[in-house]
Formats: structure tokens, C-alpha cells, sequence
């Protein structure tokens, strides 16, 4: 037949070749995926936590969508751009219950999303349970106090503070 | 063996003018000789209408016959030869030289093809992978008719709207050319995967199965249609057409107006 093979001089089969250290009796070790799915894989979980963070991602994309242009267009466009900001202009547009509610909601929503996004990130990415782990347990910590201390602050706004 | 292969082979060198001179780079693995993976060309005088399934028999057969890749009908039904060629995932059968080579002006073959194992799982040699994970998530959707009450003494009835209903999803063949595409898939096997979605999504719709609550709820699973992406590497990747990615959807659409 006309074919004819050229193979690499470099090729790993020719360099082991005499003295492999594996043969038919010690073959060398597989590369296997990550977290490949055995029969001894956990049956389903209970609870509709997953859809419930599928459907919040989409939901709060859309709201988020109004609120962070809304946001960027009064901030850095609109009256001035981004010059006019400053602790009056803060404390002028929270002393408007509707700006409290426009930047909490803001808040929780985009620390919600994101933090589910890294989640499913972590989800995807991180093999080994103990770096899932940790990730996540950062991730959430640094959600939980983000959150906490927004709230804190839009509620506990002094316009008098020193 | 297969002789309209070798009649076609035969033919071609008669009449040499329309062969390709074309290199095959195929990724080797022995884990009897090495612990690594490593690039092999071969060069062919092959018919550009003939098939990579073709090219890959011309070399276990005439040239190295420790080249290692399954295949069993040859015609695109069996899904025993899905594989990597040019970086995507294709059956070896069914995709024919002329629509991957690449040629510059003159006519001449400008690029080697690429055949390496479909990825995400364990290669056991060449192009041979562990399918057992692929299976295992198969296995766990329940492919299989469960049906409630007495069974009828005649065969059990279907509209044909009914029968439409579903009718894409019944043409997998379980190659897992969809599943090793998923790049969730490749990150973390214990996701179920496009292809027993797509089977699930078989049984789900079919209005003669009254266990679609409990596949459905198999897939409400953390590792269930919830991490699909939507980047439709399935869809592209499947020889026979089916929408996976669009079955997936009404998996999901599925989970959440039995909610609300």
C-alpha cells in the first residue's frame, strides 16, 4: 500500500524503548478525569436549591440590568459626570427613601449574583473537595459581610458625622 | 474484512491523480510503554472521498497494527468510533476526508489531521477511552420504559403528535461525542451530561411513561441539568443531529412549570 509513517524522532515510544520502566505486567498509570461518576456516586440530593439559584440568576440579571446602568448613567454621566460627587451628593440621595431601596436592592441582588457565579465557578473548576471547600467558604464569608455592612451603612447613614 | 473498503483502495491506485497525500496525526498512548501521550504521523495516499474511519484502517491494517480505536458497524450507527479530529468531536465514519482537509492554492494538502480520544475521560490506549462514568450517568436517568397499571394485552397506543414529541431525542446513539464536548463535562465528571439528559428527555415526554416526576427529579440534582452552560458544544458535536442543547432546555423548562 502506498502508506508510508513518519513518525517523530523525538517521540516518546522511541527514547523509552529498551529501557521503559513499564511494560505489559506493569503498565503505567492512567491520567483519569476529575470526579468521574461510579456507581457509588451520590444518588439525588434533595430540595430544589439548584433551580432556585438557576432561576435567581436570571431574575436578578434582569433587574440588575435597570438598576447598575440606572446607577452608572445618574453617577457618571448624567449632571456633570463623575465630578459632582462627593459626601453632600451621598448624603443628599440618602436622605430619598427610594435611593435607600434603589442601592439596597442593587446590593443584595449583584452580591447575590456574583456570588452565586463564583459558586458555580468553584462548582465547575475546583477537583478536590477540600479546595472546594475553602473556596466556597471564603466566597461566602466575604458575601456574608459585604452584605451585612452595606445594609449597615444605607441604614445607619449619619449626614452630621464628623 | 470490509470489502467494499478494500475495492475502493484498489481502484484509487489505479487511477492515482485525484489521491490526497495526506498526514494523519493521531495522539498514541500506551501505558505499556510510556506514561505519556505522544503525537504520531502517518502519511497516506488516500481517495479525499474516502473516510477518516478509512485512513485510520489503511494504518492499523498496512502500516502499525498496534494503533488501538473501536469501531464496530463502520456506517455511523453503532457510536463505537466517536474521536477528536481536528479539535472536533466527529464519528470516524462518517466524516469523509474532502470536508476536513485543508488545501492551499495549489491543491496540496496544507494541514495534517488531528484524530485524538474524545475527551473528559480516562484513555486507555490511543483512541480507546473508559466509557464506564458515561454509562454509569446513562444508567442513572432510568432509560427504560417504567409504566404503571396492568400491562394491555395489545401494544401500547401512541398518537403520532405524541410520538413527535419526543422523536429527536430517540436517535442517539450513545457515542458520547456530545458528553466528552461539554466543558463542564471536562471539569467535573460526576455532572450527568448531555447524553443521559437527552436520554432522560427520551422518556420524560413520552406520554406512555409514568416515571418522567422521577427522572425529572433525578436531573433537579446538583449535578443535573442545572449546570448546563448553554455553550452548545452538544449540538455541534452530534452526529445525528439531534438538539441536545435544546432538549436540555425543555429538561429545565420542564423541571420548573411542574413547580409553578
Amino acid at each position: 500500500m502506498s502508506a508510508d509513517t513518519t513518525s517523530a524522532a523525538g517521540s516518546a515510544i522511541g527514547e523509552v524503548e529498551g529501557a521503559s520502566l513499564y511494560d505489559v505486567d506493569h503498565p503505567a498509570p492512567v491520567i483519569e478525569p476529575p470526579r468521574a461518576r461510579t456507581a457509588r456516586t451520590p444518588k439525588t440530593t434533595r430540595g430544589n436549591f439548584e433551580m432556585v439559584a438557576w432561576l435567581f440568576m436570571r431574575l436578578s440579571g434582569v433587574v440588575l440590568v435597570v438598576l447598575v446602568l440606572g446607577h452608572l448613567l445618574i453617577q457618571l454621566v448624567l449632571d456633570g459626570g463623575v465630578s459632582k460627587i462627593g459626601f453632600a451628593f451621598v448624603a443628599g440621595r440618602w436622605a430619598n427613601p427610594f435611593w435607600q431601596v434603589w442601592d439596597l436592592a442593587m446590593l443584595w441582588l449583584a452580591m447575590l449574583h456574583g456570588c452565586n457565579g463564583l459558586r458555580t465557578i468553584v462548582n465547575d473548576y475546583a477537583e478536590r473537595p477540600k479546595t472546594r471547600m475553602w473556596l466556597k467558604g471564603l466566597l461566602y464569608t466575604a458575601t456574608i459581610w459585604t452584605v451585612l455592612l452595606g445594609t449597615l451603612v444605607i441604614f445607619t447613614f449619619d449626614p452630621n458625622i464628623r | 474484512m470490509a470489502t467494499p473498503t478494500m475495492d475502493r483502495v484498489e481502484e484509487g491506485s489505479a487511477a492515482s491523480t485525484h489521491l490526497l497525500t495526506v498526514t494523519f496525526r493521531i495522539r498514541r498512548f500506551n501505558p505499556e510503554v510510556s506514561d505519556e501521550a505522544w503525537w504520531q504521523d502517518f502519511q497516506l495516499e488516500i481517495d479525499p472521498k474516502e473516510r477518516v474511519l478509512d485512513g485510520l484502517h489503511k494504518i492499523k491494517w498496512d502500516v502499525d497494527g498496534t494503533l488501538t480505536f473501536r469501531r464496530s458497524c463502520a456506517h455511523g450507527v453503532c457510536g463505537s468510533d466517536a474521536m477528536r479530529i481536528n479539535g472536533k468531536n466527529r464519528l470516524a465514519c462518517k466524516t469523509l476526508i474532502k470536508d476536513i482537509v485543508s488545501l492551499d492554492k495549489s491543491g496540496n494538502v496544507s494541514k495534517p489531521i488531528t484524530i485524538e480520544a474524545i475527551k473528559g475521560m480516562t484513555v486507555l490506549k490511543d483512541l480507546v477511552v473508559d466509557m464506564d462514568p458515561f454509562f454509569q450517568a446513562y444508567r442513572d436517568v432510568m432509560p427504560f420504559l417504567v409504566a404503571k397499571g396492568n400491562e394491555p394485552t395489545r401494544e401500547r397506543y401512541q398518537s403520532a403528535e405524541d410520538r413527535a414529541r419526543f422523536d429527536d431525542t430517540t436517535k442517539c446513539i450513545l457515542c458520547a461525542a456530545c458528553t466528552s464536548s461539554c466543558p463542564v463535562f471536562w471539569n467535573d465528571g460526576q455532572y450527568f451530561g448531555p447524553a443521559a439528559i437527552v436520554n432522560a428527555h427520551r422518556f420524560i415526554f413520552d406520554s406512555r411513561d409514568d416515571a418522567g416526576e422521577q427522572r425529572l427529579e433525578i436531573l433537579n440534582d446538583r449535578d443535573g441539568v442545572w449546570r448546563c452552560r448553554t455553550t452548545f458544544n452538544c449540538t455541534d458535536a452530534c452526529p445525528r443531529g439531534i438538539e441536545v442543547t435544546k432538549a436540555i432546555q425543555e429538561v429545565k423548562r420542564a423541571l420548573i412549570t411542574r413547580r409553578f
